[in-house]
């Protein structure tokens, strides 16, 4: 049955596919060359779509990919088999950091992993703010060119979230702003 | 307000605020669930996020879960995960339908190249709101940079980095009695 097999597809790359949305695709990938239950164009269709709509990519993804098979259950189902495994291996991890949260040992590893996770969410910010602000390549390999009504784009929200009285706003905010801006001066 | 349902409710918002991945979700869950909820702080969060980058799925469940689970045990981890995958069931399966060409429309990308620009400065508030809670002495600072520097240049893997990181925070404070608490003793 169709609907059982998505939820142990998906299931199998919630367990498997460790980081950001972008690690579920090779999954997804693999799968529809198994499958036939969607095609590699099929595929590029979905991130674009997942990467341009609200909601996390990956879970765009399972949705995408779910109702592409077996419409709006296919969709429901992918999506549940997607977190099954998180919200296991999670609750596990989390009783036993509340159980230990008194450790002299965890508070140690702690010390040294939020500095750590902290760097990689900056890392995660610098790899889009280059795949966004600059385009290497195009005319010919060398050509690099600076997007410098992004860059302000950039600027502006950061100082206004920071150091003005628009700091109260709301993310999303500025997020709807950012968007309408796009959209009109065609960035 | 049931808290439940709040619970729900609250990440169905976050889900529907977030454009990216996983880090994308960050500002928001700042915004939500630590500044306006308080069922987290900042130094949770980035916890969250150093496990949810290197056990078995994407971080934004597995954030959504931790957070649940901590606020509401159980129920309240499936709730939370349930609430931030909402948004993408319904917003996909509508385009899915009507709009296949959705992401080729042209001003759907030029408002999707200001929202990135947009989460880019979002993504760098977050890292300083952030660093003033976890990178605060000599051992943090080196731990930043040179992690910084390895994923980025490198492009090593997260959890390899996520796991030495630990290993050195254990080193530091246990074996050699380095960083601020034990001082204190």
């Amino acid at each position: 049955m169709i609907l059982l097999r998505l939820f142990f597809e998906f299931a199998k790359t919630g367990l498997f596919a460790v980081g950001g949305g972008l690690a579920t695709i090779p999954f997804l990938r693999d799968l529809g060359t198994r499958t036939q239950w969607f095609t590699d164009a099929d595929l590029t269709t979905m991130i674009a779509v997942s990467e341009s709509t609200p909601g996390a990519m990956g879970v765009n993804m399972a949705t995408y990919v779910g109702y592409t098979t077996a419409g709006i259950p296919g969709a429901v189902i992918a999506t549940l088999g997607l977190v099954t495994p998180s919200i296991i291996v999670i609750i596990i991890i989390a009783g036993f950091l509340q159980k230990f949260r008194q450790s002299k040992t965890v508070d140690a590893v702690f010390y040294g992993l939020r500095p750590a996770s902290t760097a990689l969410i900056a890392s995660a910010g610098l790899s889009v703010a280059t795949a966004v602000l600059v385009t290497i390549g195009g005319v010919s390999e060398h050509t690099f060119t600076v997007h410098w009504p992004l860059i302000l784009l950039t600027v502006a929200v950061f100082v206004c979230m920071r150091y003005t009285k628009l700091k109260k706003l709301h993310p999303i905010v500025f997020i709807g702003i950012s968007a309408l801006i796009g959209a009109v001066f065609q960035l | 307000m049931n808290t439940y349902f709040d619970l729900f409710f609250t990440f169905a918002k976050i889900g529907a605020c977030t454009f990216g991945g996983g880090y994308a979700m960050l500002p928001i869950l700042q915004r939500e669930v630590v500044e306006k909820k308080g069922w987290a702080t900042d130094e949770e969060l980035t916890d969250y996020y150093a496990i949810g980058q290197c056990t078995p799925g994407i971080i934004a469940v597995n954030t959504a879960t931790f957070i649940g689970y901590k606020y509401k045990g159980y129920l309240g981890g499936v709730l939370a995960t349930l609430g931030v995958v909402f948004p993408s069931i319904v917003i996909i399966t509508l385009i899915a339908t009507f709009l296949t060409n959705f992401a080729d429309i042209p001003v759907v990308r030029h408002a999707l190249t200001g929202v990135n620009a947009c989460v880019v400065a979002l993504i760098a508030s977050s890292v300083i709101k952030l660093g003033k809670s976890t990178v605060k002495d000599a051992v943090t600072v080196a731990i930043f940079l040179v992690v910084l520097g390895l994923a980025f240049f490198a492009g090593l893997s997260p959890a390899i980095l996520i796991v030495c990181a630990g290993v050195v925070g254990y080193v530091t404070r246990r074996l050699l009695k380095l960083g601020k608490e034990a001082e204190g003793k």
